[in-house]
């Protein structure tokens, strides 16, 4: 069995955040003395990666999981614990280290926002030292996976979201990175563009062999990528395993939404009514009995259409948190 | 890694950024302008007050005639074009906007990107403010005893000028991981250039203290001392000991700046971003 290619033992991370107030006095007066206050955003984690895993990374915002991936691709030195990535300590930054990972921030652009993408393809390839083969062969693949063809000569401001993002990811993956840290990859992104990128990683994983750790606010996202997730929640460890289990132990609930022609009917009797509007009528009910519920609904009432769900993920990881269990 | 290879890297880097930086900066010819007229604004603001100044006081100020101003401050343009930074504006942007952290991420050290922005850029403004400057000699004849040895003397002094404020400049852009109002830090160091290093007149136009600090401090040697050479001010020993001066100061700064910036992440790693 091989060493994993991210451990983390005990990390912590406590933010020292300075208050201060406002005016150009007390900005004089910070720069001798401030007012500190500790908030302790990753607060004891511990999990290994195997190599070639996804995992999923979740937790509601504020969780500590940018944090987490921040230590572990170098940015921040963590305030306690250790942690290895691919046997290096990230938060030295060694040049050889920085080689072989990214990180990939949905909500920040490392594209020169005025000229083509490919331009700044071509800086990181002189950054990293690519070998101009092997950067061309790496592109053609991330062109021929993503769709990219038309994009890279069109000035990057000129991109839509997606498109962007699209670029972002190539960029971040250029030199084949052995460890990739997706930060929110497919936020703010439509359906189709997310099931894009989504599909990508997929295939770079399992082309490249790469290490995937993946935060994401979309249940798809995850469920379509990841076998096993870690949750987090005010830095802690709440959940590590897979994901099947995960939505087995803490989702006891589904919601039906039934649309009624008649608004009047009370659904009280077959299940908790979360919402009711217009005839539109939500409903939690236990897992197990989703299929009765919904075959007595069809039956009893006058049903225009009906919708089984899972639960949001937020709704999961609040449960995961809350530690409500069924 | 040998250092051959290691130079080869860099010179690819510098290269590719060139061309990068060309090509955004070409997408904004129109800022670009407004920036270079302020580049020149400002001198020939100085340029015609002392010329003023001279011909009401009997043709000369501190050995200084209309001529000479003319040339001190077409001199001071063009050294001032190529030694100066943007740098101190940018750093907090970037530190907030998070560029930073890609930088971090990147198996480089930034500054390399910033040189080789900064002279690409100047690539392109150079030749216009070439221009700029001829059509103003021929409106305000400047005067000057121009000599093979102190335009000679002058390339390195240039160079050097640049390096030392740069390096300078890059040092102190680090205080935006201290503090989120540079501005106030930016505002006392152009107020010290403005004096100390030949912006607002000329240094030997100034007291003999003030002439003393300026000697000591950094800021006459990135920018008054190679206009002063070149125009053939200064004795040859006086040329040699300001070049000694610059390289004193750059191997400071090469400390300085290394110092801050080490320092700078670690804060930066403390806090994020």
């Amino acid at each position: 069995m091989s060493e994993p290619a991210v451990q983390l033992k005990d990390l912590c991370k406590t933010y020292r955040v300075a208050e201060r107030e406002s005016g150009m006095g007390a900005a004089l007066g910070s720069l001798f003395h401030r007012r500190m206050q500790a908030v302790q955003a990753v607060d004891g984690l511990t999990f290994d990666l195997a190599p070639g895993e996804i995992v999923g990374f979740l937790g509601p915002n504020g969780a500590g999981k940018t944090t987490t991936l921040k230590m572990l691709s170098g940015l921040l030195h963590p305030s306690g614990g250790a942690g290895r990535v691919l046997g290096f300590i990230p938060w030295k930054r060694e040049r050889a280290f920085l080689r072989q990972i990214t990180l990939v921030m949905g909500q920040r652009n490392q594209l020169v926002w005025d000229i083509p993408a490919a331009d700044s393809f071509e800086l990181n390839r002189v950054i990293y030292r690519l070998p101009r083969a092997d950067y061309r062969r790496t592109l053609d693949e991330l062109t021929d996976l993503l769709a990219l063809g038309p994009l890279l000569k069109k000035p990057v401001r000129n991109l839509s979201l997606g498109e962007r993002m699209k670029c972002e990811v190539a960029a971040a993956l250029l030199h084949r990175p052995r460890v990739v840290f997706l930060d929110e990859p497919t936020i703010g992104l439509d359906v189709t563009m997310q099931r894009r990128i989504r599909a990508f990683i997929a295939e770079y994983n399992r082309r490249s062999g790469a290490t995937v750790l993946l935060t994401s606010h979309y249940m798809a996202d995850v469920e379509a990528l990841c076998k096993r997730v870690i949750v987090i929640h005010h830095g802690r460890l709440l959940f590590d395993g897979d994901l099947s289990a995960l939505i087995q132990q803490f989702t006891a609930h589904k919601t039906i939404v039934v649309q009624l022609e008649d608004c009047q009917a009370d659904l009280r009797r077959y299940g908790e009514v979360l919402e009711c509007e217009d005839g539109r009528v939500t409903l939690r009910v236990p897992k197990a009995e989703t299929a009765r519920v919904t075959e007595r609904l069809l039956a009893d009432l006058p049903v225009i259409d009906l919708l089984v769900q899972d639960p949001p993920i937020e709704e999961v990881i609040d449960r995961v948190f809350t530690q409500e269990t069924a | 890694m040998n250092l051959l290879e290691e130079l080869r890297s860099l010179a690819r880097l510098y290269g590719q950024q060139f061309r990068t930086t060309f090509a955004t900066m070409l997408q904004y010819r129109a800022s670009l302008l407004i920036w270079m007229i302020a580049q020149v604004l400002e001198p020939l603001v100085y340029l015609i007050v002392w010329s003023t100044v001279s011909n009401g006081s009997g043709g000369s100020v501190g050995g200084y005639t209309a001529q000479g101003f003319a040339a001190y401050y077409l001199a001071f343009m063009l050294v001032n074009q190529v030694t100066y930074t943007w740098i101190m504006w940018e750093y907090e942007y970037r530190i907030r906007q998070g560029a930073l952290s890609f930088a971090l991420l990147k198996p480089v050290h930034p500054i390399h990107a910033d040189i080789s922005e900064n002279l690409s850029s100047k690539l392109i403004t150079l030749p216009i403010l070439l221009v700029v400057a001829f059509i103003l000699a021929l409106i305000f004849h400047p005067a000057a005893a121009l000599t093979v040895w102190a335009l000679l003397a002058f390339i390195p002094a240039l160079v050097l000028a640049f390096l030392l404020r740069f390096l300078l400049e890059w040092t102190l852009a680090q205080a935006a991981f201290w503090t989120t109002r540079v501005s106030a830090t930016n505002q006392v160091y152009f107020l010290l250039m403005l004096f100390l290093a030949g912006q607002i007149a000329p240094l030997t136009l100034f007291p003999r203290w003030i002439q003393i600090v300026a000697d000591i401090l950094p800021f006459r040697w990135m920018l008054g001392f190679p206009v002063e050479l070149v125009l053939g001010r200064l004795t040859q020993a006086q040329a040699l000991e300001g070049l000694a001066a610059q390289a004193v100061w750059l191997a400071v700064s090469l400390v300085l700046v290394r110092l801050a910036w080490r320092a700078g992440v670690r804060v930066y790693s403390a806090v994020g971003a």
